[in-house]
């Protein structure tokens, strides 16, 4: 099977990491409570969860290690994959982030017909669409969307400041 | 059983069904021809509109549309070579090699038909060997139950990823999210930080589209690769020779249905790996295992129909014990409790119209595969031609859209974020995501049964091995864990 070895972190600080989060998950279920006359808990199965990821992050750290200490590609503490050094891409990605980000604070108050139009518009600049077509096709695509969901399947999308004018 | 059959066929033949399961194909045919759209984000953006849905509509739009998915995903393996979706990619260079030697039709027509024939296969064997199971199955205790869970989960960590460490914590991660919420034993509200959205735990359906479609997208916009060329020859006649191939590879065509539908069975491991598995073998048992590779059709008669009957074999433990085969299934379960089909073998005494149902609707998805994937074939250069430039975003909004629409709060397009980077930044970095995904869905169902038994044994582990079945199905998880390492154990000394 092909793998895609585009190797972020080092096998060790994804161990030091769960390493981290398994030591806080076991200090937290302390403080959940018993059940009287029960010797199980809610504490029980999470906190087995956390004793088996700390064994994982242990092996982890134990096979970053020796790749380190062997040296080639998985040496490197931290590595960016390829695309990070391809300015397109960099935006494209925090683009990505961002209109999702974008859209989860302002819909409730812009609405969904300009938050999306603008969600799309944005997308479609990045990844390269000719400009002329940017907010028409962005407008004829949130409107589809809004058809099927608000007027088909009846999902209250967010008027926002359009609420006035409701068709 | 005749009324429960004759109620299948009302349901299935209904007016209404028949044009869902026209519209899922359609769908389902575009999303597998479009390179980086996946069958699994065809179910995940299925989800909310089925939402909307009678319970086997819901079903028939889900299996139509992976069914055409699977195989339109080897259209643009064989003319652009770029597999449409993950279970097309372990036959796309042998397929291009055919192109390039103007064979285009011969692989189409290949991927085509013994698709539908792997297909009906892999429902055949899900007919008979489901009920069988659920009888089997209503004897189950919660210790059974819980040694079934954990040898799934066992599998899936084994069957997805050649490094099972990383697997095993994918798995853990899984199983912690679905630690979140009230949902456990105890109904105490567990890491919920004293949020209101999070103690119905975290949603399964926007998680699913996060980490299917949204991890996609990211994948699409940090992409270097120019698109690549369509190959501009005419497709001939796709049938064409097809029962020459059939006359001449029985053999092949029965061993990859039969390992399809096994491996599709198997927890976590779908149609990608049965297609992978199934060229390998079709390779080592071939008697020309040098024209591999040179565009030779044996090799994708094997795995064609391989993928197409993982599809069906996945449902098998999916609606007969609730533990999902695949990926797609893993997303199946949560529309079936949704629509108060839950999963398990009471499904088969109490409602056996829907499971006769399901059956059916197996058998057409199949059946009109084969019109539909020829009309898709002659239109396929359209198609590859959709911008994915325009079609990326738009899916992005649908699944956004989708996300708020299964709870309409805008909490659940948080948790689709979230989970769409977790995705791509686990698999970005060797961490496979289907045991993660199996962790999710089965959490729930592990730890009741885990607690159920603790608590009816007095926390004596022992009654955990007391039954035969439970013992039986104990020993074969502990040997899934332990066997790989006795084996290197074993192979270092025989070495030294």
């Amino acid at each position: 099977m092909p793998r895609r070895d585009e190797m972020k972190l080092n096998d060790a600080v994804w161990g030091a990491l769960l390493i981290f989060f398994s030591a806080a998950v076991l200090t937290y279920v302390q403080r959940f409570p018993t059940i009287p006359g029960q010797k199980v808990g809610p504490a029980l199965f999470p906190g087995l969860l956390a004793v088996g990821l700390a064994i994982c992050a242990v092996l982890l750290i134990v096979k970053g290690l020796a790749a380190r200490a062997h040296g080639g590609n998985r040496a490197r503490w931290a590595e960016l994959d390829g695309w990070t050094r391809s300015r397109r891409q960099v935006i494209a990605f925090f683009a990505v982030i961002g209109v999702n980000l974008f859209y989860i604070l302002l819909v409730d108050r812009v609405g969904f017909v300009l938050t999306g139009v603008a969600y799309l518009a944005t997308l479609f600049a990045i990844f390269g669409v000719r400009l002329k077509w940017v907010v028409p096709i962005a407008l004829v695509a949130t409107l589809v969307i809004h058809y099927a969901f608000y007027k088909l399947l009846k999902v209250p999308l967010p008027w926002g400041f359009l609420q006035g004018i409701v068709w | 059983m005749s009324a429960a059959w004759t109620q299948a066929f009302a349901m299935v033949f209904e007016p209404y069904n028949m044009v869902v399961m026209l519209a899922a194909s359609l769908f389902g045919l575009f999303v597998g021809a479009v390179p980086g759209l996946t069958a699994t984000m065809a179910t995940a953006l299925l989800v909310p509109v089925t939402f909307f849905m009678a319970p086997i509509p819901a079903i028939a739009a889900i299996v139509t549309a992976t069914a055409m998915a699977i195989f339109s995903g080897d259209i643009p393996g064989c003319l652009m070579r770029m597999p449409g979706t993950p279970a097309s990619a372990a036959y796309t260079d042998e397929a291009y090699a055919m192109t390039k030697k103007g064979q285009a039709e011969l692989a189409l027509g290949a991927g085509l038909v013994f698709s539908a024939i792997g297909g009906l296969f892999g429902t055949a064997v899900l007919i008979l060997a489901a009920p069988a199971l659920a009888e089997f199955a209503l004897k189950f205790s919660s210790f059974e139950y819980f040694w079934l869970v954990l040898m799934g989960l066992t599998c899936a960590v084994f069957m997805t990823s050649d490094r099972p460490l990383k697997g095993f914590v994918s798995l853990l991660l899984g199983l912690f999210v679905a630690c979140v919420g009230l949902g456990n034993p105890a109904g105490y509200p567990r890491f919920t930080f004293g949020n209101i959205e999070l103690m119905g735990g975290i949603g399964m359906i926007p998680m699913m589209i996060g980490m299917f479609a949204i991890s996609e997208i990211i994948r699409f916009a940090v992409d270097t690769n120019p698109q690549m060329k369509i190959v501009d020859k005419p497709i001939g006649n796709v049938f064409a020779g097809m029962w020459g191939l059939a006359k001449k590879y029985p053999v092949q065509i029965l061993r990859g249905s039969a390992l399809g539908t096994l491996v599709g069975a198997l927890p976590g491991a779908g149609a990608d790996i049965a297609a992978w598995m199934s060229y390998a073998i079709s390779k080592k048992m071939s008697k020309e295992p040098e024209k591999f590779g040179t565009g030779h059709v044996e090799g994708i008669v094997e795995s064609g129909s391989a993928n197409n009957s993982a599809l069906a074999g996945a449902w098998i433990p999916a609606l007969v014990f609730g533990i999902p085969g695949d990926s797609i299934t893993a997303i199946v379960i949560g529309v079936l409790y949704m629509k108060n089909m839950n999963p398990g073998p009471s499904l088969f005494t109490n409602n056996p119209q829907n499971i006769y149902a399901v059956y059916l609707l197996f058998i057409i998805a199949n059946l009109i595969m084969i019109p539909l994937g020829w009309w898709c074939i002659k239109v396929s250069k359209q198609i590859l031609k959709v911008p994915r430039t325009i079609l990326m975003p738009v899916i992005m909004l649908f699944c956004v859209v989708g996300s708020f629409a299964i709870n309409n709060t805008a909490f659940d397009v948080t948790v689709m974020l979230v989970a769409g980077i977790f995705a791509y930044v686990l698999e970005d970095n060797g961490f496979p995501v289907a045991p993660a995904i199996l962790g999710v869905v089965l959490g729930g169902m592990l730890e009741e049964n885990f607690i159920t038994s603790m608590i009816k044994s007095d926390g004596n582990l022992l009654a955990f091995v007391d039954r035969p079945v439970a013992a039986t199905l104990g020993g074969l998880t502990l040997a899934v864990w332990f066997l790989p390492l006795l084996m290197r154990r074993l192979r270092r000394l025989a070495g030294a």
